[in-house]
């Protein structure tokens, strides 16, 4: 379960959200600007919010009141970047460690095979970043985050950066992900069919707050077509 | 004409000496005023920045002098480091080395500073996400990324150090066998009749020398644009 209930201002733009998640995958609709980033960046602790509360599960990350602000290196939420953000001096296969070895998780082979084959990406592993395609490297942006053993997940409008065919390829992952990793999700995108497909619940976020919030379904059935840039 | 003499080899291991420990001792301070320097905004800034550079724009004999006043067996830091701590500087390689490592800090500085400042921050901001505390992200991010800079910067500081010649002799003197660098070498034979010949092949090492240093730090530029794409 997360629990969101932040204000942020940053410049003349505020973000002030919201929502409790109770589903395997919440989806955060919106088009460009929305604060969609902003809000996803607090909930990984990049960002701190002026004031507010979030938690997951039964642990406080952030709680304004309290003085609480746990730093993003010991949240243990696994992001996805738009832009993937792979280490370039490491190969794919000290990539997909690297969130390991940094959290003392202990080597285990089995998480390890079985990450790399929800994935598909047992032939990259001895590859260098520079040589993977747009969804190569997102799907092992995706295993790094996955083999941290991360509490949360957040992809940031993961496949945004790809056009629709290799966007087909990748939903059936993440997808398989949903239903086989047992990580809760926090997706984020501006296409609804994306989230029709994956989340379970939504969150419309318009100029920074919440414009809708319930089941994917109905949320989304409400959105005109030319709410979607 | 390439016979070279043991009082030539001796000043030209000498140099390598000088350049190679002050290069070295340099590096890690280099690396945290560099990083400080690309990473930080703070009050006097850019005053830490002209005092870098200052060695590149004094005389160096004013240099020279700063340092025998401040690190000579009278001076106010030199007489504590030799009565506590039992290190002289004045008139020993050792004080060759630290007036090569000043002299040469500034050109040491610019090229990790610059590969700092070209470290995508938004890696490091993965990294945090992934669990790596600020100093962990440091060394395995922010330094790897940045470390063809920090080589090019050793390299160049290091070339700096082999010619340096001003400061020295001003601080340490011109002692065959002890702070009488190839620089230093080259000027006494200059000053005496039927130097040329051993004053050329000094030339001529020195040449060597510093085009080697060019070509490797021109080698690991192009590295580290290589590195930042991932190849």
């Amino acid at each position: 379960m997360l629990r969101v209930d932040v204000f942020k201002k940053l410049g003349d733009f505020t973000v002030e959200v919201k929502f409790t998640g109770e589903g395997r995958v919440t989806g955060l609709f919106g088009s460009s600007g929305a604060g969609k980033t902003s809000l996803v960046n607090m909930i990984a602790g990049l960002l701190k919010p002026d004031r507010g509360f979030i938690a997951v599960g039964d642990e406080v990350l952030d709680d304004t009141l309290a003085g609480i602000h746990i730093p993003p290196h010991r949240r243990r939420i696994g992001y996805v970047f738009q832009d993937a953000r792979l280490f370039p001096h490491l190969s794919v296969l000290q990539n997909l460690h690297y969130g390991r070895r940094m959290n003392g998780v202990a080597y285990d082979h089995a998480h390890q095979d079985h990450v790399v084959d929800l994935l598909d990406i047992g032939q990259l592993l001895t590859r260098r970043t520079g040589q993977l395609s747009g969804g190569e490297r997102q799907r092992v942006a995706l295993g790094r985050a996955l083999l941290m053993q991360p509490r949360l997940l957040l992809l940031d409008e993961p496949l945004g950066s790809l056009d629709s065919a290799r966007k087909a390829e990748i939903l059936p992952y993440l997808i398989r992900l949903r239903d086989e990793a047992g990580v809760p999700m926090v997706y984020v995108s501006h296409d609804p069919n994306e989230l029709r497909r994956l989340a379970a619940q939504v969150v419309v976020i318009k100029r920074g707050h919440v414009a809708a919030f319930g089941d994917a379904e109905s949320v989304l059935a409400d959105i005109t077509p030319q709410f979607v840039d | 004409m390439f016979d070279i003499s043991p009082a030539e080899w001796t000043a030209v291991l000498l140099s390598l000496k000088v350049g190679l420990v002050a290069t070295l001792v340099a590096t890690p301070f280099g690396i945290a005023i560099a990083w400080l320097l690309a990473r930080y905004h703070f009050w006097g800034k850019s005053l830490v920045d002209a005092v870098i550079y200052l060695p590149l724009v004094l005389p160096p004999v004013v240099t020279g002098y700063l340092l025998l006043l401040t690190f000579g067996r009278r001076g106010l830091v030199g007489g504590w480091l030799a009565d506590h701590l039992g290190i002289v500087f004045a008139f020993r390689w050792t004080g060759a080395a630290l007036a090569c490592g000043i002299m040469s800090f500034p050109l040491l500085v610019r090229p990790i500073r610059l590969s700092i400042e070209a470290v995508d921050r938004k890696l490091e901001q993965a990294a945090s996400t992934l669990g790596a505390a600020p100093w962990k992200v440091f060394l395995t991010v922010t330094l790897p990324l940045a470390l063809p800079g920090v080589l090019a910067g050793m390299v160049l500081g290091f070339a700096k150090a082999i010619g340096e010649f001003g400061a020295t002799i001003t601080f340490v003197s011109n002692i065959p066998g002890e702070t009488q660098t190839i620089s230093a070498a080259i000027y006494t034979l200059t000053q005496v009749p039927d130097g040329d010949a051993a004053a050329l092949r000094l030339v001529a090492i020195s040449i060597v020398i510093s085009m080697i240093a060019l070509v490797t730090s021109e080698w690991f530029a192009r590295r580290a644009t290589q590195r930042m794409h991932g190849r």
